[in-house]
């Protein structure tokens, strides 16, 4: 059976039901992100004393802007496919994919040095919560990668099939991404910087 | 207002990139400010009222919200609601132990 108005927006929303999908899902995830935020300010609350310096603020900003650059990327991604620009389309989603994986790599950097001197979750609340949550983080990361490398590969023949659906599909990736970009944008100054 | 696609797209890529810089600007500032060791209050407020400007800014321009229809901002409505729910927990979970005995044997044991 064929899902309903995934080209075409349904008269009543003025929506693609795919577009409406995608944001109850993020709505979700807000929920998600939103109660392990609220549990960082239980335990930080707890405490008397809440670590400083323990993370390399180098790196995360450096993590910072390559997220914020794939953000950019992937949304140009969506703008080159409205106007016709395949080439330009692939090379802005192959730059997405390549930044996602550099932020990986940095992270696994960041972690490694943290288990080298035996300071894994278990050391501390501080760093129960920070691998909670850029675990968490890093995994929604390898999720949108996924995604990107179908659409890269298998999942670009739909454009030759039905270009305005495959453009939809990129959309849908897009608000994903760039939400994971958001919840980044928060979780850098209350992990890194506070 | 562009009557033709393209052309608004093109408009849009204008604004991708100047948020993009503005993006660029705000992290810089955040780390900066993180580096003059303002008193935790301040620091947190200055900081999280950063990071919100930023996320308005990927939220309106490349999540296209500034120009959304209806049921998305239903959608998020709702989120908005719980999600200040789930911010207030903290808080609920203080108020709950107010005047009770442990809290109070706490406030004693600071005493001595």
């Amino acid at each position: 059976m064929e899902i309903p108005y995934i080209v075409h927006a349904r008269p009543d929303t003025g929506l693609t039901n795919s577009k409406l999908g995608i944001w109850l899902f993020l709505a979700s995830e807000v929920m998600l992100f939103g109660a392990l935020f609220s549990t960082y300010i239980i335990l930080r609350m707890g405490v008397p004393e809440w670590p400083h310096g323990e993370l390399d603020v180098v790196l995360g900003t450096i993590n910072t802007i390559i997220l914020i650059s794939s953000s950019v990327t992937m949304v140009m991604a969506w703008a080159s496919l409205k106007l016709n620009e395949w080439g330009k389309h692939r090379l802005y989603l192959t730059a997405t994919f390549a930044l996602s994986a550099i932020f990986l790599v940095i992270k696994y950097f960041e972690y490694a040095s943290h288990f080298a001197s035996g300071e894994g979750p278990w050391h501390s609340t501080f760093l129960a919560i920070y691998f909670t949550l850029t675990g968490l983080h890093g995994l929604h990361i390898l999720g949108g990668m996924v995604v990107m490398a179908y659409f890269l590969g298998p999942g670009a023949t739909l454009h030759k099939r039905n270009p305005e659906q495959f453009a939809n599909r990129i959309e849908a990736t897009g608000l994903y991404w760039h939400f994971v970009d958001l919840v980044w944008i928060f979780l850098f100054p209350v992990l890194y910087l506070l | 207002m562009h009557s033709d696609p393209a052309a608004n797209v093109k408009k849009s890529v204008r604004s991708y990139i100047t948020v993009f810089v503005m993006l660029m600007i705000f992290t810089v500032i955040t780390v900066a400010a993180s580096r003059f060791h303002l008193a935790v209050p301040v620091g947190i407020t200055v900081a999280l009222i950063i990071a919100l400007m930023k996320g308005s800014m990927v939220a309106g321009v490349f999540m296209h919200l500034s120009h959304e229809k209806q049921w998305i901002y239903g959608v998020l409505l709702l989120t908005v609601v719980f999600f200040i729910v789930l911010m207030l927990v903290p808080v609920f979970t203080v108020m709950d132990s107010t005047g009770t005995a442990i809290q109070a044997a706490a406030a004693g044991r600071g005493g001595h």
